[in-house]
């Protein structure tokens, strides 16, 4: 791992970011749209006819932690798309570049417009909603963290798929995300979920982080072993995520996709 | 120090690619020795970019061997690419990056040293200074191979690869870019591979030549002694000799 060349492609997407306003506008657009309709939606069923208390809390919560997962995984798979729409992939291949290098690069990318999504997110939940996330304290910190890895497992998973069959794939980089989100108990509890499908969420290391965050929320501090159910699924997929994209890069190379990818 | 024959940078021995059943290269060999550029001329569908891509480690050999600085791709594939670039006409840089700013990712992605002069010397020299502040996507397509060239070039290549790089050009401008190639060649002493089509690009810039027709090397050497080896007038003749035989060889196989 050579750290300089990974900063070298960290400064093209920060030449890239400053200067293409669409994609700046990008970071914020979605979050905030979202942001604004749940926001209204919680405020109406806790002060209208229903009356449902905490809901503000919870709903929020939910969101804004589901798209730091979302925007993990977002941020990595489009900044690998970026080189193809460029034509440019082939000149990073045959740069003198580490595969490990590129993808450190595209998390660095992703890592930053997080950080700026969930600013952002946050400041504007506690203005218009009195929601302070600040205030789940210290617990954030490893909650976000394994969110944000486990999006990092997912997009080398996506990553790999367009870089095998094209972007033709396209579509299931912004697909994915959305077919596990029904399974990680994001907006509703666990065991609020048919017996069936709560196995498959429990081994969705997302689960144990949205059922970590309604549990702090709630006034009961965090579970650790939360977190570490969490963390070791994270672990694992993300060595299978590896490995995945290993082998599709190998077939990659066999199919000679990597000079086609760039250049159609 | 005097030595009898300078040393291979490039040796490939009965190359054979096929994708799915499709024969891109069938069994192609040759050397490529410090300090000479190879043309590797052909048709269409010849197998040119193919091995090509081969050399850059982007696409895997079905069989044969591939040695670049007598180095093995599986094992020292950034040791490799650290000492060699390449430049097409169908890659880009990212286009909406100011030239100066592309050159200077790339020349830290390669670890020049004193980047900022190396840069400075190589646009003059491609005579394309003025575009440094130019937005890379607006650039016409003479200027961007210039621009292509310019990162090309910014490692001090041992071994340049050239796909086609002066497709899409004018005849005024690619008769620049040879003349440019040449004078980089001998300034330089980088070994060039040049794929092209056209007979000027090979006859013009081409130490020596291998003419692949099918994924095969039909003839080599220099373009004179090709087009004697064929009785032809000219290099374009041979070529369209090797394409029509091709065919007829084709058709007999029915
Ligand atoms: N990635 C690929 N998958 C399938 N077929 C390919 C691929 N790349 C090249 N080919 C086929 O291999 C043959 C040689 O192609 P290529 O090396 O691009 O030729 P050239 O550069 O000489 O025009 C062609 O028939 C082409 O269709
Ligand atoms: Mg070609």
């Amino acid at each position: 791992m050579n750290f300089q060349r990974v900063a070298a492609l960290v400064l093209r997407y920060t030449f890239l970011y400053t200067r293409s306003l669409p994609r700046v506008f990008e970071i914020f657009f979605w979050p905030v749209m979202e942001l604004l309709v749940w926001g209204m939606l919680t405020q109406y069923l806790e002060s209208g006819p229903y009356k449902l208390p905490g809901f503000i809390r919870f709903l929020l919560g939910a969101m804004i932690f589901w798209d730091i997962l979302y925007r993990a995984q977002q941020g990595t798979t489009i900044a690998f798309l970026e080189d193809i729409w460029a034509r440019n992939l082939m000149n990073i291949f045959v740069a003198p570049v580490r595969v490990s290098e590129f993808i450190l690069a595209t998390y660095c990318v992703g890592f930053v417009k997080i950080l700026v999504t969930v600013a952002v997110l946050g400041v504007l939940a506690s203005v218009f909603y009195e929601f302070n996330l600040l205030a789940m304290g210290w617990p954030l910190i490893p909650l976000f963290a394994n969110l944000l890895v486990m999006g990092w497992a997912v997009a080398m998973v996506t990553t790999a798929m367009i870089m095998r069959w094209g972007q033709a794939s396209e579509a299931l980089a912004w697909g994915i995300p959305f077919l596990i989100q029904p399974f990680c108990a994001a907006f509703y509890p666990l065991d609020s979920m048919p017996a069936w499908i709560q196995p498959i969420a429990l081994a969705i290391p997302a689960t144990h982080v949205f059922e970590g965050m309604r549990a702090v929320l709630a006034g009961h501090g965090l579970s650790w072993s939360r977190v570490l159910w969490a963390a070791g699924l994270n672990a694992l997929y993300l060595i299978a995520a590896g490995l995945f994209f290993r082998f599709m890069y190998g077939r990659a190379r066999e199919k000679g996709l990597l000079a086609k990818l760039g250049t159609q | 120090m005097v030595r009898a024959m300078a040393e291979a940078i490039v040796q490939v021995e009965h190359l054979r690619k096929e994708f799915n059943g499709t024969v891109a290269v069938a069994d192609v060999s040759f050397q490529v020795r410090r300090g000479e550029i190879v043309g590797l001329l052909g048709a269409n569908g010849a197998g040119k970019t193919t091995t090509i891509q081969v050399l850059l480690g982007l696409t895997t050999p079905t069989s044969g061997l591939v040695k670049i600085f007598g180095m093995d791709f599986e094992r020292h594939r950034i040791a490799i690419l650290q000492r060699s670039n390449f430049c097409s006409a169908y890659t880009a840089l990212p286009g909406n990056l100011k030239v100066w700013e592309n050159l200077l990712v790339f020349a830290k992605l390669y670890q020049v040293k004193d980047h900022r002069r190396k840069t400075d010397e190589l646009l003059e020299l491609l005579e394309i200074t003025p575009l440094r502040k130019h937005i890379t996507g607006h650039l016409s397509s003479g200027e961007s191979t210039r621009v292509n060239l310019c990162k090309a070039l910014l490692n001090d290549p041992e071994l340049l690869l050239l796909d086609e790089p002066t497709a899409s050009l004018d005849p005024n401008i690619a008769d620049k870019v040879r003349k440019l190639l040449r004078r980089v060649q001998r300034e330089r002493g980088i070994t060039m591979i040049y794929t092209s089509h056209n007979m000027r690009d090979v006859e013009e810039v081409c130490d020596r030549v291998l003419f692949l027709n099918k994924g095969r090397v039909v003839a080599e050497g220099t373009p004179r002694q090709i087009i004697d080896q064929f009785q032809q007038q000219s290099l374009e003749d041979v070529f369209i000799q090797v394409a029509r035989s091709g065919d007829l060889l084709a058709e007999e196989g029915k």
